[in-house]
């Protein structure tokens, strides 16, 4: 693939992405700001894909340093840090809004 | 294309879709865990897929790393308690950092290793991630230890201050130009020194601001790592990355936005003006020596609450650090069996993450129907009997609305000097994070009630019951 042509549907892709997160997030009540910071911040350990994919090109290369390896096991253990702590806590703050609204 | 690679490329298409729609559903209390269920699921589908691309190549090291950190997120997670969660969440977005700046450090070495061309898109993308990526890293950790209180929550501050970062800033500027223009190759040297101006500069710039401020920082951190996780999907050419990172950035830019509308202050001057370094040494509004506050016991506040129409709770940081909330709820139990009108004032920057008393209460219970935002609120003071401000300060602070010195002036507050009475729960007359003085203790219809807001309020269930 051409590379110019490459990168500009990148980039065309982050400018959709940028407006469906205005667009999206615009929509989330104060009540649930918390929450939806959480969720998001859950959303980019997406990272932990990245770790992984950089993890496995190291193990592919012909020389490998074992500092690089520790490094990069490191960066895919906090993706996960990242992944799955973030959802557990938007999971937790969000069962507290379980209860629908008693009478008043 | 191989069949395989369509599949997983499907897969991350299907991914993205769960996601921005779980998003989606975080926008209504019913909804919100349906929405996070299914971001969940397309995580768990776009991981599926991630591992499934790498053919087993290092599937050892990948194994281990994802076990331990999913060990320790999620028995942190499970762990931690509700008053927590801002310096929670800024731990995890503060390893999502740190995940985005070690990428890029290991791409760096496995591009210098001439296994994957370099180009400047690759170049400049790698370079970003790398700093954003530690930027946010080490600002995350510094905001968690002024929130845990593991150092001071005041701005720390120094001659100089902004000549420093800005020196720091511009070294790693400098090398990063040095990086891009050479197409990565400079020393190895070169490149850990922009990683370590990257992880000062972070550290730098959150060492300034206020615990106060620390909501409006977090929702920054967060969006700078959703920004370096963007640019890192340039490095890999990924769109997952791209978009989620994208999304996250918009979102957090946003929120961030919002939060320094709520205190009228433009984002620059959170950010950068040391907000309350200053403003405790000027004289504020006249008063020179000690205010002079009128205190009460927990029975005649009681008698006050008991005998109401109409009472308004204001929480505030207080609130969280005394863990209040369930008391808070039992005392506007009692209350609501004798008639009376409750509901709560939630002011937008009240505690320390946007929405953080609306979490609180809606653990210990409160209908979220009786949380009232400012604009809903204030319309009700001035029929208000009595407005009970538990632990928060400054959002309740009249100065902000007529003393032009203060350096709160014009932030919109919660009108509770308009209520008929005023009970302020305290531990003692030390000024909020901001350090600046109150006028409203002085106010003829104000009371203090000194003590640990927790205690203080099971004393005045306890009161209440007796009458």
């Amino acid at each position: 693939m051409n590379d110019v042509s490459h990168y500009i549907s990148l980039l065309t892709v982050l400018l959709l992405a940028v407006f469906v997160g205005f667009e999206v997030i615009s929509k989330v009540p104060t009540t649930l700001h918390t929450p939806l910071m959480s969720a998001t911040n859950a959303i980019h350990g997406i990272v932990l894909a990245g770790a992984i994919i950089v993890l496995a090109q190291l193990f592919g290369a012909p020389q490998q340093g074992p500092l690089m390896t520790i490094l990069a096991i490191v960066a895919v253990a906090l993706g996960a840090i990242n992944v799955f702590g973030g959802f557990a806590v938007t999971e937790r703050m969000l069962q507290m809004f379980k209860r629908k609204d008693a009478g008043k | 294309m191989t069949t395989a690679s369509i599949v997983i490329a499907f897969a991350d298409l299907v991914a993205i879709a769960l996601f921005i729609y779980g998003l989606h559903e975080l926008n209504s209390p019913a909804t919100a865990r349906r929405g996070n269920r299914l971001a969940m699921i397309g995580m768990f589908i776009a991981l599926v897929g991630v591992v499934a691309s790498t053919e087993g190549v290092g599937w050892w090291a990948i194994a281990v790393g994802t076990a331990i950190g999913a060990i320790v997120g999620v028995y942190a997670a499970l762990k931690v308690k509700m008053t927590a969660m801002p310096q929670m969440v800024a731990l995890y977005n503060g390893a999502g950092g740190g995940a985005a700046a070690l990428i890029s450090t290991v791409e760096f070495y496995v591009v210098r290793g001439g296994t994957i061309a370099m180009d400047d898109v690759i170049a400049i993308s790698l370079v970003l991630s790398a700093i954003i990526g530690a930027i946010s890293f080490a600002g995350s950790i510094i905001a968690f230890l002024k929130l845990q209180e593991l150092m001071t929550g005041r701005p720390v501050t120094y001659p100089g201050q902004q000549i420093v970062n800005a020196i720091v800033l511009l070294a790693i500027l400098g090398l990063a130009g040095w990086f891009v223009v050479t197409l990565g190759v400079l020393p190895l040297w070169a490149f850990g020194v922009m990683m370590l101006a990257a992880l000062l500069l972070g550290v730098l710039f959150v060492l300034p601001i206020g615990g106060a401020d620390m909501p409006v920082v977090i929702s920054l951190l967060n969006s700078f790592t959703g920004l370096a996780v963007a640019i890192t999907g340039f490095e890999l050419s990924n769109t997952l990355l791209i978009i989620c990172g994208a999304i996250v950035g918009a979102s957090g830019t946003l929120l961030t936005i919002l939060m320094g509308r709520a205190m009228n202050r433009p984002i620059t001057n959170v950010l950068f003006g040391a907000f309350g370094a200053a403003g405790g040494s000027e004289p504020a509004a006249g008063s020179g020596g000690p205010q002079q506050v009128r205190s009460a016991t927990a029975d005649d506040v009681a008698v006050m609450l008991a005998y109401a129409s109409k009472v308004v709770f204001v929480p505030g940081y207080g609130m969280a650090v005394a863990q209040a909330q369930h008391s808070v709820k039992a005392l506007a139990d009692q209350l609501e069996k004798r008639g009376v009108k409750v509901s709560y004032a939630i002011h937008p920057v009240a505690g320390r993450m946007p929405g953080h008393m609306n979490v609180l209460l809606a653990e210990s219970n409160v209908p979220y129907n009786q949380l009232l935002d400012m604009d809903d609120v204030n319309p009700e003071f001035p029929t208000t009997d009595v407005a009970l401000v538990i632990g928060a300060n400054d959002v309740t602070n009249p100065a902000a609305r007529n003393v032009t010195s203060s350096p709160i002036y014009g932030m919109p507050i919660l009108d509770v000097d308009k209520a008929a009475n005023v009970v302020v729960l305290k531990r003692s007359m030390r000024s909020g994070f901001a350090g600046i003085e109150n006028p409203l203790y002085e106010m003829p219809n104000t009371s203090m009630l000194f003590g640990d807001a927790k205690a203080s309020i099971d004393e005045l269930t306890a009161a209440v019951k007796a009458l």
